[in-house]
């Protein structure tokens, strides 16, 4: 079974289409990053998936519908919507308290554990801890819960790198099995790229771009041409071109590797630099059409 | 560390073998409504702190004659210090209510908290039930023991203070009938001060459900609305004397004597037909449950603020 199937799926603000009738698949066992710029329709997706917005299309998540079906889901599913959301009275003993109460699969013993790594104190409040001992907080709190599905929306927003790094650290050692699914929403594309299996490019509320990171790594290659080579080199139509010093750098997609070693140095392109190729080509594709 | 890596798989095992499945709805209301007292410590704090003052004020007035005549302590009309004091407390259980309401559905979309709460599987009826039994039972609960307590302490002081003065403690006890005094103000608070004003609360959490900015605005605005074409057309000011009858607690649950102005047991008479008959009490009934049923429904759409 999928962990998310999603078959045109829309969602409108008044005049604003945030999703464009999605399809989308994710298997269980995968951690999949899903990229797009500002007001790409990231979070609105996140939100149909956790069931926190009204939708229009076929939408299941681990088999159930989450907009009927919210609560019973949340068994199974938790999430970490962005940085600011434990409310500022809360102790971090109720916090703890609470969460144990509400939730079946909630090991107190474990979040403690992982609160027994920070400088949190049980007795503070969330108005006295910075930001990133409320992010340490927070993924504390969901890390412990035994969910089949973690959603993650911008979850290090505001924090500094050491927490960053930190974040994802523990995420994949002290969380992540292959009965797990992780969905990562994050415009900071390099701090997760080394974590995912899988990546989505969403843009103006549609998937432009759905690969394995396997795939990603074997069928795109970044070739550094030097510029007496650069006529050859566009002749096998690559997918994007920036210009670097001391020449042209040109992604190609499903293109030799052989054949591209003898126009430069050959590289596997970073998430980012695939990103704005897709990204740019669908942009200037809008804009042809346009003009 | 090794240890440690090892221990939590088979911890997270064992929590999947004994708790597959759902918690009873009971223990989510109960967690609910743990974590509104945690949030709204006012719900405490402020009839505590009232008692505490009107306590002080009360043995003040028994040594110094600075404060109001019927304040002072008189052994010839003993009743009327308790019923200042269960009135102030029934004012303010009114003035925490209006405020818990206010803000119940608001704030948690305002601090974006109900991303926290949306995350956890509790549903939106159990949250809302949690919150509209704060008005409906918690508050009043703490109010009544609070007032009891109070008078329990004001009791013991005027025994003391007669008791010194030379006088016998039995009148004092026999003038203020002192269980009769309490299951009087038991039965005015539940009928008058938790039923009556009941729709009132309820809207004002629906409204807080709602609202975007300025939720007491919004909730008075049909009061204002409605009440001022009533007034220009009809020169009557029926819909707002109801709504605020109902707030104040206004309600037909006792007759009192000519005079009388508080809870004298000897003096009112208890009608408890008249009040389980009265339409005002159904209607306001069937409204807050339309009130509530509407704000679990606004719960599920609304988003953080």
């Amino acid at each position: 079974m999928a962990c998310i199937e999603a078959r045109g799926l829309r969602k409108a603000f008044g005049r604003n289409i945030a999703l464009d009738g999605i399809n989308l698949r994710v298997e269980e066992g995968r951690i999949l990053g899903l990229i797009g710029p500002n007001g790409a329709g990231k979070t609105t997706a996140l939100n149909a998936i956790l069931g926190l917005t009204p939708y229009q299309g076929e939408l299941r998540v681990l088999g159930r519908d989450p907009w009927t079906e919210r609560d019973q889901l949340m068994r199974d599913v938790c999430f970490i919507a962005d940085v600011a959301v434990l409310p500022r009275w809360i102790r971090v003993s109720q916090a703890l308290d609470y969460v144990a109460g509400v939730h079946p699969r909630f090991d107190r013993a474990k979040a403690e554990g992982f609160l027994a790594k920070t400088t949190i104190g049980h007795g503070s409040r969330v108005r006295e801890l910075s930001k990133g001992m409320v992010t340490q907080l927070h993924l504390a709190l969901v890390m412990a819960i035994d969910a089949r599905l973690m959603v993650l929306d911008e979850p290090t927003l505001g924090l500094d790198i050491l927490y960053r790094k930190q974040f994802y650290d523990s995420l994949l050692n002290d969380y992540f099995d292959h009965n797990r699914t992780i969905v990562v929403a994050t415009h900071q594309v390099e701090e997760i790229e080394h974590v995912l299996t899988d990546v989505m490019f969403i843009d103006r509320g549609r998937i432009v771009f759905d690969r394995s990171m396997e795939e990603l790594e074997t069928r795109y290659l970044e070739v550094m041409v030097r510029l007496d080579q650069v006529g050859a080199a566009r002749a096998l139509k690559p997918m994007h071109e920036r210009q670097a010093i001391g020449g042209n750098i040109l992604l190609f997609n499903g293109v030799d590797r052989q054949q591209l070693a003898a126009l430069g140095d050959v590289r596997t392109p970073s998430i980012a630099d695939v990103f704005v190729a897709v990204i740019g080509n669908q942009h200037g594709a809008v804009q042809g059409v346009v003009q | 560390m090794n240890t440690q890596l090892n221990a939590v798989p088979e911890s997270s095992l064992e929590s999947q073998a004994i708790d597959h499945g759902s918690l009873p709805s009971a223990r989510l209301l109960y967690w609910s409504i743990r974590r509104e007292l945690w949030e709204n410590r006012s719900i405490y704090l402020v009839p505590l702190a009232v008692a505490g003052v009107a306590l002080f004020g009360f043995c003040l007035s028994s040594f110094v004659g600075i404060w109001e005549e019927p304040l002072r302590l008189n052994p010839a009309k003993p009743q009327v210090p308790y019923d200042l004091a269960a009135g102030l407390m029934m004012l303010t259980g009114i003035v925490v209510s209006v405020f818990y309401c206010l803000d119940a559905l608001y704030g948690e979309r305002r601090d974006r908290s109900i991303l926290l709460w949306k995350s956890l599987p509790v549903s939106d009826l159990t949250t809302v039930l949690a919150k509209a039994s704060i008005p409906l039972f918690l508050l009043p609960l703490i109010v009544v023991t609070v007032t009891l307590a109070m008078q329990w302490i004001m009791l013991l002081f005027s025994s003391a203070v007669v008791l010194a003065s030379g006088m016998s403690v039995g009148e004092l006890w026999r003038n203020l009938s002192i269980i009769q005094m309490w299951l009087l103000l038991f039965y005015h608070f539940v009928t008058a001060h938790v039923l009556w004003p009941y729709p009132v609360y309820c809207w004002l959490l629906l409204v807080s459900g709602w609202a975007r900015r300025a939720v007491f605005l919004w909730a008075a605005l049909p009061v204002l609305v409605i009440g001022g074409f009533e007034r220009m057309t009809f020169h009557t000011l029926y819909f707002a004397e109801i709504v605020g009858g109902h707030l104040i607690g206004n309600a037909p649950v006792m007759d009192m004597a000519q005079g009388s102005m508080g809870l004298d047991p000897l003096t009112t008479h208890v009608t408890v037909g008249r009040f389980i008959s009265s339409p005002g009490l159904w209607i306001g009934l069937a409204l807050s449950a339309v009130f509530l049923a509407a704000a679990v429904r606004l719960r599920r759409n609304q988003e953080p603020i």
